[in-house]
């Protein structure tokens, strides 16, 4: 296969491609995990509503100019709402708690927003259409390459960019930073450290509703697409090191760059190559590629 | 005037109990020094006061306002500065981020600034760009102190800052506190280096398991050598 270099290129840009949208929503677990140590199993479902609720607002906005990325944004507002209600009602009375509270709590959210979904969208697979302007291919050289996957390759690289400038070299960034190391030490310099908690949280399920919405026209909606996509940001949290920005996009690249190239050597068994790829990540880092091992 | 008046105050983690009615005070401009040995409840004292460990009865009034039950972080800018055992700088910010997510201007006269910290304690200076976790002892310590002054307090609660250090950084650590305390700053010092604390203070507090067992001037102490047998040597 690799004697085809077209048929390479292509499965290179598709592994890149398919890399970035991964990232951007893994980014949104990684930092919450990494601040407000929860691991949230329902990032997935807010995935999936970030999709679902894109092919609502494209129908809502149809007609509108930009209406598609109207959605988009609509989109990842709609789950900043929702994970706003979530951390200020629910969420935030289990920090102090066992984290097992936590898992069972976000768990517990799958099962709710799996319902939700059904009753309000059905169970019939439903598709985006692509946006005015990003239907068509365009030419690398190399070969044609389809528009709205170049789209999704820069809108990840636009996210890892400014997560990281917004990380590192803002002061608010600085408060994520910091309240990531010693919760108790930030709270006592007077800030609000339930506060940056919130938003951390708001911010990384925007992410997950943003990626959901980007990638719904590249993907087909259904219930249970929520599933293979957790599977898919632990593993990509997991090698990267948890918490880890940098992580995750290495994470997110080496996860889609298998899964394209996976498909051409072993197809319906690529998922194989991607646990093997786990497993030898931590046979040699086990806290992960740019993780740390744990202080404690 | 009664800056920090903390009465009866009893606290407890989880189910065991640590601080058995411990009642203290720091006038304006005071230096009040804290003594006694390990686990006898210096540091819960000080959690109690900023809220981190909130005490379950007595009161803590700061400037006339009752502050038991109020969050760390409104006390915290209300004027308390927090300098905690162990120090705690943030090891992954460099030292220039370390003071910048503490700066808060309280619209006093004469605030700190980096500049300023960096005067005092010119050692940051130098490695402002280092990661925290990457400084000595010493210097982790100096920018602890140098963070809670980048809050413009009105007390310091400064938790052992000589413990684990050289004694040259602990004479200049001591100098350096001595400045923060002419320039008017209240201290509030818990210490187990007996001269480093009379030396600095300007009365003292001993506590054992909890209570508080003697309350008097630095001489008093140094002229009572059966106190320092009695609550203090190990
Ligand atoms: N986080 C904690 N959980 C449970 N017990 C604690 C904790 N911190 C301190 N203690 C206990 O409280 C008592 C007082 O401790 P502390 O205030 O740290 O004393 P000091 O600062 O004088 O050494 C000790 O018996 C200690 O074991
Ligand atoms: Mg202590």
């Amino acid at each position: 296969m690799f004697n085809n270099p077209v048929l390479t290129f292509i499965q290179l840009m598709n592994g890149i491609s398919l890399g970035m949208n991964l990232f951007i929503i893994a980014a949104g677990l990684t930092l919450i995990l990494g601040v407000l140590r929860v691991l949230n199993f329902a990032h997935g479902a807010f995935y999936m509503m970030g999709g679902y609720i894109c092919f609502s607002l494209v129908g809502l906005f149809a007609g509108l100019p930009g209406g598609f990325w109207l959605a988009v944004v609509g989109s990842a507002i709609a789950l900043a709402a929702f994970a706003w209600v979530v951390e200020t009602t629910m969420l935030r009375h289990l920090y102090d708690r066992d984290h097992l509270y936590q898992l069972l709590f976000t768990f517990a959210l799958v099962m709710i927003i799996s319902d939700l979904v059904r009753f309000n969208w059905g169970t019939n697979v439903l598709s985006v259409s692509l946006p005015n302007g990003f239907r068509g291919a365009t030419d690398l050289g190399i070969s044609f390459y389809p528009t709205y996957r170049l789209l999704l390759t820069g809108m990840g690289i636009f996210v890892a960019i400014s997560m990281w400038y917004f990380v590192n070299k803002t002061r608010a960034g600085r408060f994520v930073r910091a309240a990531r190391q010693d919760r108790e030490m930030l709270e006592s310099l007077g800030i609000n450290v339930g506060r940056v908690y919130m938003l951390v949280f708001v911010a990384g399920s925007a992410l997950a509703g943003l990626g959901g919405a980007l990638a719904a026209p590249a993907v087909s909606l259904a219930p249970g697409m929520d599933a293979e996509i957790i599977v898919q940001c632990f593993i990509i949290v997991i090698i990267g090191g948890l918490g880890s920005l940098g992580g995750a996009f290495v994470g997110a690249l080496m996860l889609g760059l298998l899964k394209s190239f996976g498909v051409m050597l072993i197809p319906n068994f690529e998922i194989v190559l991607i646990y093997l790829m786990m497993v030898i990540v931590l046979m040699f880092r086990p806290w992960g590629l740019l993780g740390k091992p744990e202080a404690k | 005037m009664t800056l920090l008046d903390v009465s009866g105050i009893h606290t407890s983690y989880g189910i065991s109990e640590v601080l058995f009615g411990i009642s203290i005070r720091v006038e304006d401009g005071e230096c009040v020094g804290l003594l006694g040995r390990n686990g006898v409840g210096k540091s819960t004292t000080m959690r109690s006061i900023n809220g981190l460990t909130p005490p379950s009865k007595g009161s803590v009034k700061w400037k006339d306002k009752e502050v038991a039950g109020k969050r760390t972080y409104d006390i915290a800018k209300s004027g308390v500065g927090f300098v905690p055992e162990d120090r705690r700088v943030f090891p992954e910010l460099t030292v220039w981020e370390n003071l910048d997510i503490a700066r808060r201007s309280r619209g006093k006269a004469n605030e700190w600034d980096e500049a300023k910290v960096y005067a005092l304690f010119p050692e940051l200076e130098t490695f402002k760009d280092r990661k925290g976790g990457y400084l000595s002892g010493g210097q982790q310590q100096m920018l602890t102190i140098a963070r809670s002054l980048m809050g413009n307090p009105d007390i310091l609660l400064l938790d052992e800052p000589s413990e684990g250090l050289a004694p040259l950084v602990v004479d200049k650590l001591q100098e350096q506190i001595a400045t923060l305390k002419d320039q008017g700053l209240s201290i509030l010092l818990a210490e187990q280096n007996l001269n480093f604390v009379l030396d600095l203070s300007d009365r003292v507090y001993i506590l054992e398991k909890g209570e508080v067992k003697f309350e008097g001037t630095p001489e008093d102490v140094r002229s009572q050598p059966e106190l320092v047998k009695r609550y203090l040597t190990v």
